[in-house]
C-alpha cells in the first residue's frame, strides 16, 4: 500500500482490481483545511482516463506489476509469440494488444513485457528500429531539408513522412516511441 | 526568466511591503523560528528541529507581543509546514504576519488592499461570503450543513476553480468549525470573522478578528488535539504561557500574507518553482 503522501506523476497503482498509472499529479491544501491530493488517472487495461482526488490518510494499493525481458520469435496468423530471455516460456500477443508496435517488431528483437498479476499488459521496444523504405515519391536530390516531409511506407504497409531526400531502398531508422521517422542510416 | 532578475523584481516588492508598514506605522519585529510547541492545527504539522519545533507561523508570539502592549507590528520571515510540496506549496515558505491591536478583520481588508494597490493589483475585488459562494458554485451551503470534508474537496475541486481570474476575490464569513484562532461573529455565532484573499484562483492572504478569550481558545486546542490524535498525527502541547497572555491581549485584527505566491501571481509564474532561488 502507498500512503498518499507518496503518490507522485509516472507511479503504478491498482484501482478496483485494475493497474493504473497516475499521469498527472496535483498538491492542494485550501486554508487551513486537509491535503488533498488531485490525481489523474490512467486505467491501463482499459485505457480510459479520469480524474480522482485523495484526502491525507487514505491509502492506494501498489499494481502488482512485473517486468520481464523477452525476444521476438515469429509470428503466427494474428500472434506475435515472443519468448522468455530466462525460461524460454512463450507468450503470444496479439495484434490488436500491440497497436502501433507491431509494425516496428523485428526477428530476434528485444522487448520489456509488463505483466500484471501474470497477465501481459503492456510492451515496451527498443527506442530504434531500422527498417527499408519499400514506398515512397522520388527524392528531391540535393534537398537535404529534414522539414519538409513527404509519405512513405515500409514492409509491412505501415505509412509515415519522411524528409525529400529519402528514396526507396534506403535504410532508415524509425523512432517507436512517436512512430516517426528519427533519421537515415548511412551506408558503407 | 533569468534568476538574478527575479530577485532584483522581489527586493522591489519587499521593499514596497516594508514602506507600506512603516509609512502606516508599524514596527517590524522578529519572533523565535524554533518554538517549545507549535500552534496546533488540525492540519498543520510542524517540522521538528532537535527539542523544539519550527514555527507553522509567528502568530502565537505576536500575540504575546500585543499583550504585553505592542500595538502595530508586522514580520516577514521564513516559517515551515512539514510534508507541503507543490506547484503551491513549499515546505520553507516566506510569510507576511501583520496584526492591528484595537482592529478586527474588516481592518486588515483596509490594510490589504493598500498593500495591493502599493503593488500595483487592482482592488476592485468581488467580496463574497464563503456560504453564498458554496452555494453559487458547488450547491451547498457549508455554514448551514457543517461538513469540514467535503468543505476541503469542493474548496479544491469547485470553488477555486471556478474563482474570476480578472479580479481579486475576498471570500469572508468562514463556517465557524474551520477556523482555529478566529472570533465568531458576535451577530452570528455560526459564522467565523476570517477572510481570505484569491488572485488568480490561488490563495494569497488569511485574515482573522483574533480570538482572544483563553477559555475558548483553550477548549478549540483542545479540541484539535482530540482530532489530530484520531488521525495519528502529532498532539502539540498546549503553549500555557499563550493562554495566559490572551487574558491582556487587547481586541486586533491579524493577517497572515504568503510573500512567494504574491511574487509568483505579480510576475505571471505558475509555480513556485519558476520564483524560489533554491527548492526543496
Amino acid at each position: 500500500m502507498y500512503d498518499v503522501s507518496e503518490l507522485k506523476k509516472g507511479l503504478k497503482i491498482e484501482i478496483d482490481g485494475d493497474p493504473c498509472i497516475i499521469t498527472d499529479f496535483q498538491f492542494s491544501k485550501p486554508g487551513k483545511g486537509q491535503a488533498i491530493y488531485r490525481c489523474k488517472i490512467k486505467n491501463l487495461s482499459t485505457g480510459t482516463s479520469f480524474d480522482r482526488s485523495y484526502r491525507s490518510g487514505d491509502k492506494v494499493d501498489k499494481a502488482q506489476l512485473e517486468s520481464r525481458t523477452f525476444t521476438f520469435s515469429y509470428e503466427s496468423g494474428d500472434d506475435f509469440v515472443f519468448s522468455d530471455n530466462e525460461t524460454y516460456e512463450e507468450v503470444h500477443l496479439k495484434a490488436e494488444q500491440l497497436g502501433r508496435n507491431r509494425y516496428f517488431i523485428i526477428e530476434d528483437m528485444q522487448v520489456d513485457i509488463l505483466f500484471h498479476n501474470g497477465k501481459p499488459l503492456d510492451i515496451t521496444l527498443p527506442n530504434f528500429v531500422e527498417k527499408t523504405i519499400t514506398e515512397t515519391e522520388p527524392g528531391a536530390r540535393g534537398n537535404t531539408a529534414t522539414n519538409v516531409m513527404k509519405p512513405a511506407k515500409i514492409d509491412n504497409g505501415y505509412e509515415f513522412n519522411v524528409p525529400l531526400f529519402i528514396n526507396v531502398g534506403d535504410a532508415i531508422r524509425i523512432d517507436t516511441r512517436t512512430g516517426e521517422y528519427y533519421d537515415r542510416v548511412s551506408k558503407g | 526568466m533569468d534568476s538574478i532578475k527575479i530577485l532584483k523584481m522581489r527586493d522591489v516588492l519587499m521593499q514596497s511591503i516594508r514602506a507600506f508598514f512603516h509609512s502606516e506605522g508599524f514596527i517590524e519585529v522578529e519572533t523565535p523560528i524554533r518554538m517549545k510547541t507549535p500552534c496546533m492545527e488540525l492540519h498543520i504539522d510542524a517540522e521538528p528541529s532537535g527539542s523544539r519545533w519550527l514555527r507553522t507561523s509567528p502568530e502565537l508570539y505576536h500575540k504575546k507581543l500585543l499583550a504585553q502592549g505592542a500595538d502595530k507590528i508586522f514580520e516577514i520571515g521564513k516559517c515551515f509546514r512539514h510534508g507541503e510540496r507543490g506547484d503551491l506549496h513549499h515546505p520553507e515558505y516566506t510569510l507576511l504576519e501583520w496584526y492591528r491591536a484595537g482592529g478586527d478583520y474588516t481592518a486588515m481588508l483596509a490594510d490589504v488592499a493598500k498593500i495591493l494597490r502599493a503593488v500595483g493589483i487592482s482592488t476592485a475585488w468581488k467580496r463574497w461570503t464563503v456560504a453564498e459562494t458554496y452555494e453559487k458554485f458547488a450547491g451547498w451551503n457549508p455554514v448551514e450543513n457543517v461538513d469540514a470534508d467535503r468543505f476541503d474537496l469542493d474548496m479544491v475541486e469547485k470553488i477555486e476553480p471556478a474563482l474570476p481570474k480578472d479580479a481579486p476575490v475576498i471570500l469572508m464569513d468562514y463556517p465557524a468549525e474551520c477556523c482555529a484562532l478566529a472570533r465568531l461573529k458576535p451577530d452570528n455565532p455560526t459564522v467565523a470573522e476570517r477572510w481570505e484573499l484569491y488572485l488568480n484562483g490561488i490563495e494569497i492572504a488569511n485574515a482573522y478578528s483574533e480570538l482572544t478569550d483563553p477559555a475558548e481558545q483553550r477548549a478549540r486546542f483542545g479540541k484539535w488535539g482530540e482530532q489530530r490524535k484520531t488521525l495519528g498525527k502529532t498532539v502539540y502541547p498546549i503553549d500555557e504561557e499563550f493562554i495566559r497572555c490572551l487574558e491582556k491581549m487587547p481586541p486586533a485584527g491579524g493577517c497572515a500574507l504568503g510573500i512567494d505566491r504574491l511574487f509568483m501571481v505579480l510576475i505571471g509564474a505558475e509555480s513556485l518553482d519558476d520564483i524560489l532561488p533554491f527548492r526543496d
